[in-house]
């Protein structure tokens, strides 16, 4: 059951883009067609569901306070966690390498779908944010992590695919010049973050 | 009628090209269409037209509501004499009190909403389209009789500017105009759309200080009222007829209906939206009910239908054919999260019991996608059956 209210929690209640805005900058840039979103979309869910544990796993046996307990008493007080942040990012930066690598030679119709969007979400903040949520929440056990990667990976997915659908439609629309391009897709951004907020405060 | 003609066509030479208020033309043109069928004809290609168009079939919604505000009025006066325990009230009171407090709130919404329009037209220099006269008149109806005046107007402006000017206009919006409004006064100003005290008109024209607030049903359900209290003291029958407080126009699942059913008549709304709303809210409520641990949950799944807007949004809002939905397979999935999703909002979310709404802004949200899966769906079946015969 736990599992359950993380991983809807993380869709619709803690969206990152519509309750975070995080991801912003790929998700304003890869969402003119739905294709292309579906598969930017499945890559950030591929490499959430990668990431959060492994970092889970680093935060909670090397970084953390304590941590490094296991390799003996003497460790027991040494306290790592001003590393994080470089060490959470050059985990995100060297995972997703090894994953495009893997799903080149083991998986080529995957990587020709997800292929060149696997080195643009290394530095999308969707990634580095949803390590440091982990990080934040303390969730009680690496399955609780994996869970929660995934259901923010859904969560962006869908916010992804449904501005794509909306562009692709609003293309024949007689937008104001001015607004033509980023700026609508900003405005559309916040009635679409209207439209989710009624997710907020629902407990689980 | 032929002293209005008259007047329109004395006035016309101003208007037109080379006229003194020609700059004006959007306006005068939206007046004479509004009044008269436009005598234009299609120039080319073999086009067949009749007397409808965009103003025929809004002013049919707008007909269509006119059972819920006439009702929504009634209830304001019912309410407001109930809570302040007079009971034998005539209706032509309740009716004219309702009236005094819902009427400005129409004029307000009317007035500053084809005010924007018609500015927005000027500037542009495109003929007025006339998206707003249902939402100029969905915007009250949503609203809590008590709200102050100038909250109707910026959420208005909000609306029509954000929602739907930006886009390009009358069909091209891809959130509701009027839910749009709610939803701003919803998240701006919440204490005055959610709170306890908002949902009767005050005591201004009675004169009487001490002002018996009180919930709306779903408030109350949500307040963990228990459910034998709450279904003695809202009757499926009240929730049905519309006895019950709320905002003006979405108490009553009967106005509802019979708006229903001139829409459905008329062919101007979607019966696939409307069923598929009904449906996805009963299985939700009926999901619920199974497990009943509390008062929302116990509530049973035909009341679920009749309280809060959940009649009023399935009718005129979730059918918008502009937000709703495109293709026929897709009204059907469109419309059964509605209706899932209003129920789901209104059981977990403690803080919006008018569940309604929100899904519905929500499923606008969704509904391009939905749209597009539909059509994919149908392009590659139809590229599989090619494939096999060839």
């Amino acid at each position: 059951m736990e599992y359950i209210n993380i991983f809807v929690k993380g869709i619709f209640i803690e969206n990152m883009i519509f309750a975070y805005f995080l991801g912003m900058c790929s998700y304003l840039a890869v969402s003119k067609t739905v294709k292309t979103a579906t598969g930017l979309g499945a890559a950030v869910i591929f490499v959430l569901g990668i990431t959060v544990p492994i970092n889970y796993l680093l935060e909670n046996y090397i970084l953390k306070e304590g941590a490094l307990a296991w390799l003996g008493s003497e460790y027991a007080t040494i306290d790592l966690s001003f590393l994080s942040f470089i060490m959470f990012i050059a985990v995100i930066a060297a995972i997703v390498q090894l994953v495009e690598m893997s799903v080149e030679k083991f998986a080529p119709a995957l990587y020709g779908a997800l292929g060149i969007f696997l080195p643009l979400i290394a530095v999308n903040c969707a990634i580095l944010g949803g390590a440091l949520f982990m990080q934040e929440r303390q969730y009680a056990n690496v399955g609780e992590a994996t869970v929660f990667g995934l259901g923010s990976g859904v969560g962006w997915f869908l916010a992804i695919v449904a501005i794509a659908a909306i562009r692709e439609k609003i293309r024949y629309s007689n937008v104001p010049a001015p607004l033509k391009g980023l700026g609508i897709t900003f405005i559309i951004t916040g009635l679409m973050g209207i439209a989710f907020m009624s997710f907020m405060g629902i407990e689980l | 009628m032929k002293p209005l003609r008259s007047i329109l066509n004395s006035i016309k030479p101003h208007f037109e090209k080379g006229g003194k208020l020609e700059k004006f033309w959007p306006v005068y043109d939206g007046f004479e269409t509004f009044l008269f069928v436009p005598g234009h004809t299609t120039h080319s290609g073999a086009h067949i037209r009749d007397g409808i168009d965009l103003k025929r079939v809004m002013i049919t919604v707008v007909f269509a509501m006119i059972p819920a505000l006439l009702f929504g009025m009634w209830n304001t006066g019912y309410q407001h004499y109930l809570a302040q325990g007079i009971t034998d009230s005539t209706h032509m009171q309740n009716f004219l009190f309702g009236l005094v407090k819902v009427m400005p709130i129409v004029v307000i919404s009317y007035a500053v909403g084809l005010g924007v329009e018609f500015l927005f037209c000027i500037i542009k220099k495109h003929t007025i389209n006339e998206g707003f006269l249902v939402s100029g008149m969905l915007i009250p109806l949503a609203l809590p009789a008590d709200i102050p005046l100038w909250m109707v107007a910026v959420a208005t402006v909000f609306a029509v500017v954000i929602g739907k000017e930006v886009f390009g206009g009358t069909g091209m919006n891809i959130l509701n105009v009027a839910l749009t409004a709610r939803a701003f006064l919803f998240f701006a100003y919440p204490t005055m759309m959610s709170g306890n005290a908002v949902w009767h008109a005050d005591t201004a024209f009675s004169g009487k200080v001490d002002a018996v607030t009180g919930a709306t049903a779903l408030g109350d359900a949500a307040s963990k009222m228990p459910i034998e209290e709450f279904t003695s003291k809202y009757s499926i029958l009240d929730s049905f007829i519309g006895t019950i407080p709320g905002s003006i126009g979405e108490t009553s699942t009967l106005a509802c209906l019979i708006g229903a059913a001139i829409l459905l008549y008329t062919g101007v709304a979607s019966w696939r939206v409307m069923l598929s709303v009904f449906a996805g809210g009963y299985v939700m409520g009926f999901i619920f009910n199974l497990f009943g641990v509390n008062t929302l949950m116990q509530i049973s799944p035909l009341q679920h239908l009749f309280l809060g807007g959940f009649a009023f949004g399935a009718v005129f809002m979730a059918t918008d054919p502009v937000t709703a939905a495109q293709t026929n397979t897709g009204k059907y999935i469109y419309g059964f999260f509605v209706g899932f999703f209003a129920i789901l909002i209104r059981v977990f979310n403690p803080a919006y019991p008018e569940g309604v709404m929100m899904a519905i802004l929500f499923m606008n949200v969704m509904a391009p996608l939905i749209d597009h899966y539909v059509v994919q769906a149908n392009v590659s079946r139809r590229l599989k059956r090619v494939n096999i015969k060839a």
